[in-house]
Formats: C-alpha cells, sequence, structure tokens
C-alpha cells in the first residue's frame, strides 16, 4: 500500500484533451517545483484518460518527480464523476498534502467536488502559492472590493487545494530529470452519476488570441456605451494588437465576455497595455503580466491605476483616443519607411 | 419538473465602487451599496419559469442570506418562480463555499425530492465559480457547469448545451442533476409592476439551522476548510509618468513614444 510514505506530496492535475496537455499543466509543474524545494518534498501530475501515455511521455522532464497514470476507455471524455472517482481514490491512497488544479472549466469542476468529497478547503482563482516549512499552503487572492490581496490558508484540512488561472504562472525554460511513471487504478465501479455526451464541438472562435497578443488595449466602463467601444477596437488595430474589457463591459453586454480580461477572465502577456476607462482593480490587473509597457488613460488623476502602471494621460479618453489613433495612422515625419 | 435555482444577493455590481473593505476582518462595508440578486442566477430563475411554462412543475427559489435581504430576494416571486425559501442563520454566517454548499444541500434534501437545482455559473462578489458543483456532491447527482441551452426530451432527460474555453458539448441526463448557467442562456424577462403584485400572495418560508439536518461543525466558520491568513498591499510599481498639456499634446506625445518603441511602423 502506497499509505505512510515518508515524503510530501505536491500533486497537480494533468488536464489533457485527446492527449494534448493543457498549458497550465506546464505552468503549475513549475510552480510545484519551486515550492517542493525543500527536502522530502515531491512533485506528482495525476494523468487520466484513455490511450494517454503519449501524453505521459511529453510530462516527462517537465518537473514532476512521478506522473501517476490512469488510462481506462470510460476516462476518454471528462463527465464530472467517471475523473473523480479515479482522483478521489489516489487521494485517499497516497494522501498528497497540496493539490494544484488549473482554473479551467474541466479544473474547477473537478476540484470543487474532490474538495467537497473530501471535505476541504479549495482556493480559487489564486495568483501566487506559497508554502512554509511546516508545508502549509497560503494562496494568494485578489481581495473583494478590489484594493487588498489576501492570504487564504488551509489549517486543519487535508490536501490543501487550490485553482490557478491558465497564464498566471511561468513555464520553467529548462529542462527536469526525468519522472517515474506509475499506472494507478482507473477503474470505473459504476455509470451511475454521469452524464452522456452526445456531441462535441471544439471552440470555433481561436483561443488565445487576446493571450499571445503583443498589444492589449483594454477599455473600461469609463468607455460608457456600446456605440463608443469602436474607439477600443480602432486603437488596438492601428496598433496591431486585440482588444480586451474589464467586467463591467461585459456586465453591460458592449462586448462577448470572452474578451474579459482578470481573475474571472483571461491572462494576457502583452508587451504593450492601454488601459482606457479603467481603474485600476487588482481582480482585472492580475491578469495583466510581463508588460514592458503599460499606459493608462483615466480622467480621475486619483484612479488607482496610475499606481500600477508605466505612463498616464489624465483626460477624457473621447478626446485623447481619436486624437492618438489620428497621430498614429499619420505617415512618420522624415519619410523613412 | 420539481426545480430549485440557488440565488444569492450580492452588492449590485454597478455600484461596487462604492464598496469599501474592513482590513482587519476582510469582511465588506455594504453600508451604502444596496444587494440585487446575482446577476447569472436571474438567467438561472429565467431558464427554469421556461420549463414549467413548456413542462409544468414548480420552480422554488432557494437562498442562504441574512433576513434583511428578503425584500431583494422576493423578485424572485416576481420573476415567475412559484415559492421562495430563505436559509437564514447567524450561525451560518462567514462560511466558504463548502460550507455554503453544504447548508444549500441540506435544504434540497429537507424541501423534498427534485429534478433539477439551478445556480449561477458564479457571484460577481466571490466569484468562485465552485458552489454548484458542490451542492451537486453533496447531493450525489451529475452536474453541468457552463450550460447556456437546457430543455426537456420526450422522455423527461435533460437535454443540456455547454460552452466553455475549449468548446462546446451537448449532453444528456437523467433527473436529478445540478446545472450552472451562463449569460447566454436566455434574456431574463422584464419585471412589471403587476407581476410584483401578483407575486405577493406567493409562499415565503424561512429556515434556520434547527430546522434541516446539519451539524455544527459543518456549517459558518467552523465548517469553513478555508481562513483568511491576512489582507496586504500589492506591490505597485512607482507612480506613473504623467503627460502633460491638452488631450491633443498628450496623445502626440504617446504616439512618438509608441512609434520609437516599435509598436507603430510607417
Ligand atoms: C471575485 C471577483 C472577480 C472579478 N474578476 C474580474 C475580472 O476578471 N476582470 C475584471 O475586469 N474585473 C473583475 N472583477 C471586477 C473588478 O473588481 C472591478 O469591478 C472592475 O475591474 C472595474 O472595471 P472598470 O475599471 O472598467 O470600471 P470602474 O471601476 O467603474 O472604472 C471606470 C473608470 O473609468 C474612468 N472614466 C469614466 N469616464 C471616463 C472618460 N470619459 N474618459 C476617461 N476615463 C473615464 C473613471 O474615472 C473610472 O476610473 C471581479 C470582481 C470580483 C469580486
Ligand atoms: N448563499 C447562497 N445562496 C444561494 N445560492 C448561492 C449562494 N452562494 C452561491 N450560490 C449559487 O452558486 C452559484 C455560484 O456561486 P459562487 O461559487 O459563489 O461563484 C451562484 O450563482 C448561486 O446560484
Amino acid at each position: 500500500m502506497a499509505n505512510r510514505q515518508p515524503e510530501s506530496r505536491i500533486w497537480i492535475f494533468a488536464e489533457q484533451r485527446s492527449g494534448q496537455p493543457a498549458d497550465v499543466v506546464f505552468e503549475l509543474l513549475g510552480k510545484a517545483r519551486l515550492l517542493a524545494a525543500a527536502p522530502g518534498w515531491k512533485v506528482g501530475a495525476l494523468l487520466i484518460g484513455h490511450n494517454v501515455s503519449g501524453t505521459a511521455a511529453l510530462l516527462e522532464n517537465r518537473g514532476a518527480d512521478e506522473i501517476l497514470v490512469a488510462d481506462n476507455p470510460g476516462l476518454e471524455d471528462y463527465r464530472g464523476g467517471n475523473y473523480l472517482a479515479v482522483v478521489d481514490r489516489a487521494v485517499r491512497n497516497y494522501q498528497p498534502d497540496v493539490v494544484l488544479f488549473g482554473a479551467t472549466a474541466m479544473g474547477v469542476d473537478l476540484a470543487s467536488r474532490l474538495a467537497a468529497r473530501l471535505r476541504t478547503g479549495l482556493s480559487a482563482h489564486c495568483i501566487d502559492l506559497e508554502l512554509n516549512e511546516k508545508g502549509e499552503l497560503a494562496a494568494v487572492i485578489p481581495w473583494p472590493g478590489g484594493d487588498f490581496l489576501g492570504r487564504i490558508v488551509c489549517p486543519r484540512h487535508r490536501p490543501q487545494m487550490a485553482t490557478v488561472s491558465p497564464g498566471i504562472f511561468d513555464v520553467p525554460r529548462s529542462d527536469f530529470p526525468e519522472a517515474e511513471v506509475l499506472t494507478i487504478d482507473g477503474a470505473l465501479n459504476s455509470d451511475r452519476g454521469f452524464y452522456r455526451i452526445l456531441e462535441k464541438k471544439p471552440e470555433e472562435r481561436k483561443p488565445g488570441d487576446l493571450e499571445n497578443a503583443r498589444v492589449v488595449v483594454v477599455g473600461g466602463y469609463g468607455i460608457g456605451a456600446r456605440e463608443n467601444w469602436a474607439l477600443v477596437e480602432e486603437l488596438a488595430s492601428v496598433l496591431g494588437g486585440v482588444a480586451g474589457a474589464t467586467r463591467p463591459p461585459v456586465d453591460e453586454g458592449w462586448v462577448n465576455a470572452d474578451l474579459m480580461v482578470g481573475q474571472s477572465g483571461r491572462t494576457v502577456h502583452p508587451r504593450l497595455y492601454i488601459g482606457v476607462g479603467v481603474s485600476g482593480h487588482l481582480h482585472h490587473l492580475v491578469g495583466v503580466k510581463g508588460t514592458e509597457l503599460k499606459v493608462a488613460v483615466n480622467q480621475d488623476t486619483r484612479a488607482a491605476i496610475f499606481d500600477h502602471c508605466d505612463l498616464g494621460l489624465a483626460g477624457d479618453y473621447r478626446e485623447i483616443i481619436p486624437a492618438l489613433i489620428a497621430a498614429l495612422k499619420e505617415p512618420r515625419a522624415g519619410g523613412d519607411l | 419538473m420539481e426545480m430549485i435555482v440557488c440565488i444569492k444577493p450580492v452588492p449590485d455590481p454597478k455600484q461596487a465602487g462604492k464598496m469599501t473593505i474592513d482590513r482587519e476582518t476582510g469582511t465588506m462595508i455594504r453600508r451604502d451599496v444596496p444587494s440585487v440578486i446575482n446577476p447569472l442566477d436571474r438567467h438561472a430563475l429565467e431558464a427554469s419559469v421556461r420549463i414549467r411554462e413548456r413542462h409544468g412543475g414548480r420552480v422554488t427559489a432557494l437562498s442562504m442570506a441574512p433576513d434583511d435581504v428578503l425584500p431583494v430576494l422576493k423578485e424572485s416571486l416576481a420573476r415567475g418562480a412559484d415559492r421562495l425559501v430563505l436559509l437564514s442563520d447567524r450561525r451560518f454566517a462567514g462560511g466558504d463555499t463548502l460550507a455554503t454548499a453544504c447548508v444549500i444541500a441540506a435544504a434540497v434534501g429537507h424541501l423534498g425530492t427534485f429534478d433539477l437545482v439551478m445556480c449561477g455559473d458564479e457571484t460577481t462578489d466571490s466569484g468562485t465559480a465552485q458552489v454548484s458543483a458542490q451542492i451537486a456532491e453533496f447531493l450525489d447527482v451529475p452536474n453541468i457547469m457552463h450550460v447556456d441551452d437546457c430543455g426537456v426530451s420526450p422522455d423527461g432527460d435533460l437535454r443540456l448545451h455547454s460552452r466553455n474555453e475549449e468548446g462546446a458539448f451537448t449532453a444528456e441526463g437523467q433527473t436529478p442533476m445540478v446545472v450552472s448557467v451562463t449569460a447566454d442562456i436566455n434574456e431574463p424577462r422584464y419585471v412589471t409592476l403587476m407581476d410584483v403584485l401578483d407575486s405577493e400572495g406567493k409562499e415565503v418560508l424561512i429556515l434556520s439551522a434547527d430546522d434541516l439536518p446539519l451539524e455544527e461543525s459543518w456549517i459558518g466558520l467552523e465548517g469553513s476548510p478555508t481562513r483568511v491568513l491576512e489582507l496586504f498591499e500589492p506591490e505597485r510599481k512607482s507612480r506613473a509618468e504623467m503627460l502633460s498639456g491638452t488631450p491633443a499634446e498628450q496623445a502626440a506625445v504617446l504616439a512618438d513614444r509608441l512609434r520609437r518603441l516599435g509598436f507603430r511602423n510607417g
């Protein structure tokens, strides 16, 4: 039996679809490796699916000490209960101290049910994770209100669980020693509690447009009306970038929810970020990483965003943005093309 | 169809800017910000009411909240719910998603058999998107999130369409089930004064912890595995360099810098 091993374990859920690991898996492995720096800690990747030996190979030198594989035709598609049965059993057998999931559709659903089944704590959409010498995990999240971050702990229950949005942690550059691949029990005792999938369609909109954009122009509530949104898009397009939004424009129905940047939305990594009519709540700003230049246009000089960016333009965007677009469209002075 | 819709009162997102936080306790000071029904929960209500209109049954709106928000929650009756059940008890306060889902699931069980529990995908105040799946787990029934279409097949099964970042799928499942919805599922109806007046005689049931099969150690702060260790201020960049001049002058300076940094050619 695998119980009562002297090691401490951090597990990450190695989400895959059609054998392709989700990007967030590599990000979580990188972070888990950093957290597990103290002696006695092991990083495990929990890989569940059907015909996933090729997937295990892709994960072999990405930071895990062991890859625990459950392979079974009944695990082909995620249907809630089927994955839950396997993860639940594995957690009870190996008793990891920490289990991390990507804050993806699959990860959030599975982690939530698992936490309820094990009656343990789950921190949602963390932006950082810390592990102290006692093996206690602190999860950092933006606190409601938007000005503070909170450290959430789970003092008396194990495992300690958290979800992390894709794009929050960096993928380590270097390779790691090869992981040991272990087979774990993937049996499903019954089909009870699963739904049937009748039809699947992969996402037709290209995900990653916003995530991979070099320039992101975010429009906020300050844009004020749907008809003004065109200005945000025009600026983005003049700069060869992509338009994003804070939450209020989504709530107002000015733009599709896919455009939302932040804790509950997408994480972007542009070289240039321009926030237009954005006040600067942390829930939004945590979704903007690794910029070279961050610019804000806001008519309120006290707006918090001016404390979080490089360059500020104070004024009404309805005057500034059209002038900016016009200036960017002008041929360069001196004519050297 | 016996349907239960979970609705949570949240500070009006349109006035979220006015909300302040007590840094010591981490609690929101809601004084000046009125509560509303969580926007996605209105979509869940609408979806359930439409199912009842086609297939018959009953819609119960269910909320765990302090009783002073009862007037806000009564909007669910005007929106077509047949009755409102409020779970209100000081001992529920301070619950995390686990303790919240535990109380709601206990109440669902207490109310009798059900076919469908509908939730919003997430709330605007805590936004964990964890509660619906946890309710399902406590009830030991399947759940599907991100549902943007929900119907009933001739043999009484649920037909669901769900769309997430990876793609979309259609699924069929037997009742009972827990479903959480996105805003794409419908356009909640416009509530008229007549709807409000018509809803006045509808049943409102208030339950406390004593009415439900719950242990003290499962609810409120005691039943919450997670704890807030502390709140802290994030690292800030130093204050931005502020451009000066008229809007046109500022725009010209920015355009020039963006060009020099290579963000615009030609
Ligand atoms: C759990 C949780 C998760 C959340 N997740 C996200 C998320 O993922 N993404 C997200 O964006 N938000 C999220 N939020 C909401 C977030 O806290 C803020 O409410 C939101 O980011 C504010 O958006 P905003 O800055 O556009 O609007 P506001 O705060 O209303 O700011 C509008 C700004 O526009 C300025 N302005 C107005 N008119 C003009 C004008 N004519 N010219 C120039 N400036 C003008 C104003 O001065 C103001 O500063 C979340 C909240 C919670 C509680
Ligand atoms: N206190 C509550 N009372 C009733 N329903 C709730 C409560 N908290 C959460 N829910 C339901 O769970 C959904 C997801 O909430 P959350 O996990 O907090 O983002 C909400 O849209 C509601 O349908």
